[in-house]
């Protein structure tokens, strides 16, 4: 008896003590209806978790305990406990929720629902709504500034990204930009807000306090026609010196230099790739692979694809927990 | 002076008030519709009375929702011909009330007595309705865009799924009114530019009668057969039927087992209610949800023309109809219509270019482009007529 004791308080104390860099990913499979588990150490599936209807935006919480993840076709969003790894319980959001975000403290948060032009804000711990903010045709990609100020929401027909004031739930700003904007991400010192155009083809730079297009990224990929190179997924290294723009269809991620905002290099991918996610000590960066069911693993110093993961059909969104 | 402090007050609320909320900037459609419903043979496709201006109404509502970001307010005005009525004068009276853009589904050559009535009045066309080439081509105006696609541009989208299917022997139904022709024309000109070969072509004649009987289904279903027997070898059959006489009868009862594309069977069309990629989906229920009812090709290309007028007055920030038209036939312009790829205006004749679907009634078979089927420019250039084909000449 004390040596089962012993033997299994030794598997305990080993599965709490994973190498140093493995990382949990979590992938959203729009199709397979399932979200895939995978352990950046091994670079495998662990686990597949089956999900709501066409689940694609994904988050973790902050503490690390929960993952949300939008079923857009069950007109929620779905928590998934880390811990068990099964889905314990829903949160009100809108109808067909996509892409949303939390604030830094993880209390709220923000839901973009395509389906009726409005923004729900939603209380994290009573699990409760609070509000809506109306915005224009179709919202899509959700940022936060760093300071907590300023939401931003794009709306895919409207073209525009609108800011809203966190505090009054008013949009104080709209800004014009490229056709059917999909995803925006501030650099980490709030200086500049990036918005990718899907089919624009651009991805847009935002002065932040002065509300104005700034400079536009385009893309130019020798033999592939304009048409294909659709800019989704933004990914922005923590010193704000490295961007990293998915291109769809074009089936390549740009590498942009975030200071000068010139593109120095495309990666190979896999087919239509649509977001990314940084490990947290930014080694390593994941992307999925609509077309391909499967996330390529960027070595983010090297600038190389290093590895490439089969996960469920038309893998979409992934969140990596932090440790 | 108290008197005159609350008049000062008074006037400075004013002024505040005017400053915060001034009138939105009023941009004006017009839509002009033909006279009458086309019977169909089928009772499911028969059009609703709503057709294609449902789709209109519904890019109002999105034009507003990203207007009141920019104080702009957009609003249709809806005129419905009835048989006999002069379009040009329809047209003209629209023009009067200082309408810059009119969104028309009528008759080719209705359109073009209003284009040339509109001639200096500043106000454009938008032919949502008329496929024929003609309109691009030798009958072409420099007031008239069309976001409808043409004959050949659906001829060719059909053309290309079947010879990269392989299916490139083709027997040919073609009926006796004009319009049928001019879509076999269009069938011909698409087998001999991909490859396929028309092994033959038969004429079904329109001998009139009535398109619902209650015992109608015995007769077809002798007719049928008997019609398509002693074909030499063929892959499928293509039915050039607009005035549908007798291709939604084909399917299911050619003499040899073989599918049936064209008028019916596998359908190129510029939208679908099946169509559900690249964001459709929210487009088809805010369709649903203001229509109750699902969303057609003609609904789709009212749609696109009044969302390019709105995508114009939101780029050039104006209610200008001149600035926004130059906007829309200038290098800049495109528009996104749920196809995957951003629309954008043929120089040479202001044809809107576009993915063809190809939809079997339920779902979306194909997409063309396809696939193999390149171009220098655009792949959509591969559908319909290209730049050194064009016989327009802007009059």
């Amino acid at each position: 008896m004390w040596r089962l004791c012993l033997v299994s308080g030794i598997a305990v104390w080993l599965a709490g003590t994973l190498p140093a860099g493995a990382f949990v990913a979590y992938v959203s499979n729009e199709k397979g209806n399932t979200v895939s588990v995978i352990d950046t150490d091994k670079w495998a599936v662990t686990n597949t978790i089956k999900v709501g209807q066409r689940p694609r935006g994904i988050e973790v919480t902050r503490n690390g305990k929960f993952v949300l993840v939008a079923v857009g076709d069950d007109d929620t969003i779905q928590m998934i406990d880390t811990a068990t790894e099964k889905v314990i319980d829903t949160l009100p959001s809108g109808p067909d929720p996509e892409l949303f975000i939390q604030d830094k403290a993880g209390k709220i948060l923000y839901v973009a629902n395509e389906n009726d032009n409005t923004v729900t804000v939603i209380d994290l711990e009573r699990r409760a709504r609070m509000g809506d903010v109306q915005v224009g045709v179709e919202p899509e990609g959700m940022a936060i500034s760093p300071d907590g100020k300023f939401l931003i929401n794009t709306s895919e027909t409207t073209n525009m990204a609108h800011f809203i004031d966190t505090e009054t739930r008013q949009i104080v700003a709209n800004v014009l930009v490229d056709a059917r904007p999909r995803f925006a991400e501030f650099k980490r010192d709030g200086s500049e807000l990036w918005v990718s155009s899907e089919i624009g083809g651009t991805v847009a730079i935002i002065d932040p306090v002065k509300h104005a297009v700034t400079t536009k990224i385009s893309f130019n990929i020798p033999g592939l026609r304009q048409e294909a190179i659709q800019p989704v997924g933004i990914g922005i290294t923590a010193d704000a010196k490295t961007a990293f723009v998915a291109l769809g269809p074009a089936n390549r991620i740009a590498v942009v230099d975030a200071g000068s905002h010139q593109v120095t290099k495309y990666l190979l991918v896999g087919q239509r790739v649509w977001h990314m996610s940084f490990t947290p000590d930014e080694k390593y960066l994941l992307v999925t692979n609509g077309l391909s069911n499967d996330v390529s693993v960027i070595d983010v110093a090297a600038l190389k694809v290093i590895k490439t993961i089969q996960v469920g059909e038309l893998p979409w969104g992934i969140a990596i927990a932090p440790q | 002076m108290v008197r005159l402090l609350v008049w000062i007050v008074f006037g400075l609320t004013v002024l505040v008030t005017t400053a915060l909320a001034a009138d939105p900037v009023q941009i004006e459609i017009g839509y002009l519709r033909r006279a009458g419903v086309k019977p169909t043979l089928s009772l499911v496709e028969q059009p609703a009375e709503n057709d294609g201006v449902a789709g209109a109404r519904l890019a109002i509502e999105d034009n507003n929702t990203t207007g009141k970001f920019l104080n702009q307010h957009f609003r249709l005005e809806e005129v419905r011909l009835k048989e006999g009525d002069d379009a040009a004068k329809a047209a003209i009276a629209l023009a009067d009330r200082n309408i810059g853009f009119i969104i028309s589904d009528v008759p080719a050559d209705s359109l073009l007595k209003a284009a040339d009535a509109l001639r200096d009045r500043g106000t454009a066309l938008f032919n949502a309705g008329a496929i024929d080439d003609r309109l691009r081509e030798h009958d072409c105006r420099t007031n008239v865009i069309h976001v409808a696609p043409t004959r050949s541009m659906l001829a060719d989208g059909l053309a290309q799924y079947l010879v990269w299917k392989q299916w490139k022997r083709w027997m040919m139904v073609v009926g006796s009114h004009e319009d049928d022709k001019l879509l076999a024309e269009a069938l011909r000109r698409a087998a001999t530019r991909f490859g396929a070969k028309i092994v033959q072509e038969r004429v079904f004649e329109d001998t009139g009668g009535a398109r619902r009987t209650d015992s109608g289904v015995t007769l077809i279903q002798r007719q049928m057969p008997v019609f398509t027997q002693q074909a030499p070898a063929y892959d499928v059959l293509v039915a050039a039927d607009e005035s549908e006489v007798f291709a939604p009868y084909l399917p299911y009862r050619t003499w040899d087992p073989r599918p049936v594309a064209g008028s019916a069977g596998l359908v190129p069309k510029s939208w679908d209610a099946a169509q559900d990629q690249w964001g459709a989906v929210q487009m088809q229920n805010r369709f649903l949800k203001l229509n109750s009812r699902h969303m057609t090709a003609l609904d789709m290309q009212a749609w696109t023309a009044a969302r390019m007028i709105g995508e114009a007055a939101s780029r050039t920030n104006s209610g200008n109809s001149k600035s926004i038209l130059d906007f829309i036939k200038g290098p800049d312009f495109s528009i996104a219509a749920f196809k995957g790829q951003r629309l954008t205006l043929r120089d040479w004749n202001l044809q809107l270019r576009q993915p063809i679907l190809l939809v079997d009634g339920r779902m979306v078979v194909s997409v063309s482009p396809q696939e193999g089927f390149s171009h220098q420019f655009s792949e959509l250039d591969t559908l319909g007529v290209d730049r050194p084909e064009t016989k327009c000449e802007w009059r």
